[in-house]
């Protein structure tokens, strides 16, 4: 494949507990480990998980990693308003941010923007549960987040989710591979 | 279960579960505990993992009882741990204070929130204090030992139980919400059979008619004979601080600042520290792996290779930086930075201070 290796994503992940951003996350994280890279993983916990966002920040790196909190993400999916409004003025110049514009209705208007920030706003739950594919729009996102920033290779992003999904799920990892790839054909 | 286990290949998990399936592979069959987060999750691994292989894992009714039980596990020779939150770890004062008098090893873990009572649950630094100042009453230390990564769970809980043992002492990991809750690739430390483990022939374990009875206890009613136990602890408290500090340093042979920091707030001021770098900064890292010992003679190296400030940058209202001050000695000056509550500072707040510092220096203040 002759896409171009990104040398350090720094993603927050946002929304409802439950839309399985955390799971995103995994996903994404583990991609790094498969890679060799440097990898960390860092959800919000307690009482932030239940109400408002329930978030996770992944650096993929290749120098070792300083805060595993990421105060200037290079790219954000939020899946609901409060996730916009929270991360989305914080992405760096240049970055990339998915928005799930079923919940977050208004996307990222009215959020003064870094300069060069590329807005991907689409309707992933809808689409999600149109395609019989429900509860894994956060998938979709993580796809079409991929084709953007081609943060691995594809065979890595394939690995990566299969790893993801336990054993005793085996009937999830189909769904899920639809659902990547449904997010990966958004770019075209 | 097999002795010598290679290492095995990198696997992403939480800092929490790390602690635990590292002091199982460190030969710990002995777990008691009381749910508090953010270190629940080490207790809910060791409730799976422990009778697995052979283990005993006790949700006890309070931190109370769970570290006396630690002490009568430790007292008849197992390896054997507890793990908690602060205001949890207050409560196990008590009994560490008594390990500590007896002369038993064990391992507490104490993954901070901030303070101080309940507090909060978000990562702190605020036991600092606690842990290094001893974590009772009485006249002792413990070996406190800080991770900064998630391989480091690994690998110093695994060296806080040899310390244990060959000290005879309790001894702390002090980690925090951030370390405890994030997951990182690690590569777990090879399973040890406990059997394998140095003999301890002062455990409580069963004289069996060929030996006199062995004793633990805490109590001496003899000033005299009292005094000769702290002497000797202390004397083996001098060995530990020779031989056993430890840090990380990055940046600092030519650093004039250096900026002080474990655990949590070493990774923040890791990406500052770069940061102030690539604008021309002569900084560098000092990242305290042992507390107790403070890294004294790491200090004096910096200072040797000319460092003129320091910078002690904690999550909390500034604990470490009277050790920083201790070891400096006047020979450098020592200033303080840091959120508390639960509240991390960010890289770019780090930054700031490091520039300001750099041009105090510039303008000779």
């Amino acid at each position: 494949m002759a896409e171009e290796f990104n040398h350090e994503l720094l993603c927050v992940l946002s929304g409802f507990g439950g839309q399985g951003l955390l799971f995103a996350g995994k996903v994404l994280a583990n991609t790094g480990l498969i890679d060799g890279r440097h990898v960390s993983w860092m959800p919000s916990y307690g009482p932030e998980m239940r109400g408002g966002t329930a978030n996770c920040s992944v650096s993929l790196s290749d120098d070792a990693i300083g805060s595993p909190f990421i105060t200037r993400p290079t790219a954000l999916i939020a899946m609901n308003q409060p996730s916009v409004e929270k991360f989305a003025a914080s992405v760096q110049a240049g970055g990339t941010i998915v928005i799930d514009t079923t919940l977050a209705m208004d996307g990222a208007a009215g959020v003064q923007l870094a300069d060069d920030v590329k807005v991907i706003a689409f309707k992933a739950t809808e689409m999600a549960e149109a395609a019989g594919l429900k509860g894994l729009a956060n998938i979709i996102c993580l796809g079409r987040l991929w084709a953007e920033t081609h943060f691995c290779t594809r065979e890595v992003l394939d690995a990566a989710l299969a790893k993801c999904v336990p054993a005793k799920k085996q009937h999830l990892l189909e769904p899920n591979r639809k659902a990547l790839q449904m997010g990966i054909d958004l770019a075209q | 279960m097999a002795d010598n286990t290679q290492a095995q290949e990198r696997v992403l998990m939480k800092g929490n579960e790390v602690l635990a399936e590292a002091a199982m592979r460190a030969g710990c069959r002995f777990f008691f505990g009381y749910p508090i987060t953010p270190q629940t999750e080490l207790a809910a691994y060791m409730a799976k993992k422990l009778p697995l292989i052979g283990g005993t894992f006790l949700q006890a009714e309070s931190e109370i009882a769970a570290i006396n039980m630690v002490y009568g596990a430790a007292a008849a020779g197992a390896r054997v741990m507890t793990s908690s939150s602060s205001p949890g770890v207050s409560l196990k004062g008590e009994g560490v204070s008594y390990m500590a008098g007896a002369d038993v090893p064990g391992v507490i873990v104490n993954v901070e929130r901030g303070g101080p009572g309940l507090g909060g649950i978000q990562p702190s630094q605020s036991d600092y204090f606690q842990a290094t100042r001893a974590l009772g009453h009485g006249d002792f230390y413990m070996p406190v030992l800080a991770p900064s990564t998630v391989q480091e769970m690994a690998d110093l809980i695994y060296l806080a139980f040899d310390l244990a043992d060959e000290y005879r002492t309790p001894a702390m990991i002090l980690a925090d919400g951030m370390i405890g809750q994030m997951m990182e690739p690690v590569t777990l430390p090879p399973e040890r059979d406990p059997k394998t483990l140095p003999a301890k022939p002062w455990a409580t374990s069963g004289h069996k008619g060929e030996r006199a009875h062995n004793v633990v206890n805490s109590l001496y009613l003899s000033p005299e004979k009292l005094e000769q136990t702290n002497f000797e602890r202390f004397e083996r408290y001098a060995e530990i601080k020779e031989k056993h500090q430890r840090q990380e340093l990055m940046f600092c042979d030519d650093a004039e600042i250096v900026v002080v920091a474990f655990g949590a707030a070493s990774r923040i001021a890791r990406t500052a520290v770069r940061d102030a770098r690539a604008k021309g900064i002569k900084v560098g890292l000092l990242r305290p792996i042992t507390l107790w010992p403070f890294p004294t003679k790491a200090i004096d190296q910096v200072i040797a290779n000319g460092a003129k400030r320091f910078l002690s940058v904690e999550l909390n209202m500034g604990q470490m930086v009277e050790d920083v001050r201790l070891a400096a000695n006047g020979r450098a000056e020592v200033s303080f930075y840091g959120r508390t509550g639960g509240v991390l500072p960010t890289p770019e707040e780090v930054l700031v201070q490091i520039e300001k510092l750099a041009e105090d220096m510039e303008r000779g203040e």
